[in-house]
């Protein structure tokens, strides 16, 4: 049979498709493996505040305070994220010298390319004496110092994205704001940052999935305590953290193991639903801009 | 405080901000070298581990095997990654299954790796029964790279002409022809370079290596796709995190140089490279 350009299109199909398979087969799993789980648990125990799987009494299954170690690291992360990326974008976007950007708009992408385990190492070593003798703590295994090399984590994604939105306000807007006389802080503050909101939030949102989704460098300084946090500097012991500790001791097929995978079916169901949503405001606002 | 002294504040603050990036970066490397330079030696990268004398260990192992990662997830995700984004740059029209492929890749690229070592545990290593080995761990880091290469290729493939397209298919040159000899040739290099960047990346991967194949210590080298393997990233987790050996965090720390060494040297020839290319071409292309 000789090959056809039909074939060589079904070919080609066959690959896009594929792509759509991978995140249907990452649903799929996860979900066969954690409505195994609630064969055994229900769903007002998932949705507990105490994590205790092997208690020889009576194991307990609720991630609340997993989830609420997740949120107080990210929220911490974005605190310091958001405004440094903001400014990063704004700078490459619209003050920076052709040189100056050349050197570090690089950077910026070569800390997206740092592994995660080199910034948990050095967050090990560095910041978590730091943070332990500033606070006066006998360790600096904490959320604040997850927190921190969170941020440093997710710093690029939300200073990429911002940079593209700061560049896509149309020039006129910028020309209009200095032609009235207004100084260049003036047009950035009152022009470009109003006119970018909506891409702005998109950044965030970003930045907030790929928090939520970090694992080996929050594991390595986050303490993993199971008790419920309630400060920033309590040990805490992230949903992600948590199924990177105990996968690798349950017996395949418990309900143990098939609540590891429930939790990421919640963690893919999070970091998902901050993505699309990210995705439509970005879109919103850039053909907003381009009309 | 004057107008022109706090406009000066403001601006300076936004400077700084995006300094602070290269400080991160300089200070990264800076404190892994105070920290793990000392371990640093020849012994050290082209030994075997030893697991009593950790002075005498070498990361031979991790790096033979981070680097048999990286050959076999470049084999299977760029092909697979290269062919997708040319169906949807060259053929696709805008239909519902483009937008569906589009939607899936822009998902993909948000899933959380730990998750991945989930999809990797529960589909190679048990469905198919690969086991924790080589072979599981390239495939589900594949899955992981594919839509990072398929946005690289994508971006690649638009930057050649349309009036390239149009020129080809005017004189008779069917599709495949014109995505063969006009399209591919002229987009390859950009493609490539997308490509390394992302296995660059993936090989720094630690979460999802965890479920399904490192390990700490073997003795000599894995011998075929089905063994287990060691790995830079997860050598530096373990030495990190859970060695009793009161020097563990200086070889952790080395360890890391070694990582952070390979994936930078490859980041660092493509930067260079597009430098290269983009000087070349300004006003070429836009």
């Amino acid at each position: 049979m000789k090959i056809s350009e039909k074939h060589i299109r079904i070919f080609f199909q066959a690959n896009g498709i594929l792509s759509v398979l991978v995140l249907a087969g990452i649903f799929g799993f996860l979900l066969i493996n954690a409505i195994g789980a609630f064969q055994t648990i229900t769903l007002g125990e998932f949705f507990g505040t105490t994590w205790n799987p092997t208690s020889y009494v009576q194991p307990q299954w609720g991630i609340l305070g997993l989830l609420v170690g997740t949120l107080l690291v990210v929220a911490a992360a974005l605190l310091i994220a958001v405004p440094l990326g903001l400014f990063t974008g704004l700078y490459l976007s619209n003050l920076a010298s052709p040189r100056v950007r050349e050197v570090l708009k690089p950077a910026v992408e070569l800390i997206a390319s740092i592994p995660s385990v080199v910034l948990g190492l050095v967050a090990l070593l560095v910041l978590s004496p730091l943070v332990a003798s500033l606070f006066g703590l006998t360790n600096g295994l904490n959320a604040l110092t997850a927190a921190l090399i969170v941020a440093v984590m997710v710093l690029p994604t939300i200073a990429s994205l911002s940079e593209d939105v700061f560049s896509a306000v149309p020039d006129a807007y910028r020309q209009g704001g200095l032609a009235l006389g207004a100084t260049r802080w003036q047009v950035l503050r009152r022009v470009i940052l109003p006119s970018s909101l909506s891409g702005i939030f998109a950044a965030t949102m970003l930045g907030l999935g790929r928090a939520v989704g970090e694992t080996i460098a929050v594991l390595m300084v986050a303490g993993n305590a199971l008790a419920f946090p309630h400060g920033l500097l309590d040990p805490v012991r992230p949903l992600t953290a948590n199924i990177a500790i105990e996968i690798k001791e349950v017996v395949t097929g418990s309900t143990h193991y098939q609540a590891l995978f429930a939790m990421g079916l919640v963690l893919f169901i999070i970091t998902m639903a901050f993505n699309v949503l990210a995705e439509l405001v970005l879109q919103r606002h850039m053909k907003r801009l381009g009309a | 405080m004057s107008d022109t002294l706090s406009e000066k504040a403001y601006l300076t603050l936004v400077a700084l901000s995006a300094v602070s990036a290269l400080g991160i970066l300089l200070a990264v490397i800076l404190f892994l070298f105070a920290f793990g330079g000392s371990a640093l030696s020849a012994d050290f990268i082209f030994n075997n581990w030893n697991h009593q004398h950790i002075e005498q260990a070498g990361v031979l192992q991790a790096i033979v095997g981070t680097l048999a990662l990286a050959v076999g997830v470049f084999a299977v995700s760029v092909p697979i990654g290269v062919a997708s984004a040319i169906y949807l740059t060259e053929y696709a029209r805008s239909t519902w299954s483009v937008r569906l492929i589009r939607l899936a890749i822009r998902n993909l690229a948000g899933v959380p790796s730990i998750v991945y070592g989930l999809f990797g545990l529960a589909l190679f290593v048990q469905l198919l029964a690969l086991g924790t080995s080589l072979l599981a761990a390239i495939l589900t880091l594949s899955a992981m790279t594919l839509p990072w290469i398929i946005s690289a290729g994508e971006e690649s493939l638009k930057t050649v002409p349309l009036a390239y397209r149009q020129g080809a298919l005017a004189l008779g040159a069917t599709p495949w022809q014109t995505i063969r000899h006009i399209v591919l040739p002229q987009s390859l290099s950009g493609m490539m370079t997308g490509a390394i960047l992302g296995v660059s990346r993936a090989i720094g991967e630690t979460a999802p290596l965890i479920l399904v194949g490192a390990t700490f210590f073997m003795n000599g080298l894995p011998t075929g796709p089905l063994d287990k393997f060691m790995a830079l990233p997860y050598h530096t987790f373990i030495l990190a995190t859970q060695h009793a050996d009161p020097h563990a965090k200086s070889y952790a720390a080395a360890t890391a140089i070694v990582l952070i060494g390979l994936v930078l040297m490859v980041n660092g020839v493509i930067f260079y490279y597009r430098y290269k290319i983009r000087k070349k071409t300004l006003g070429e292309i836009r």
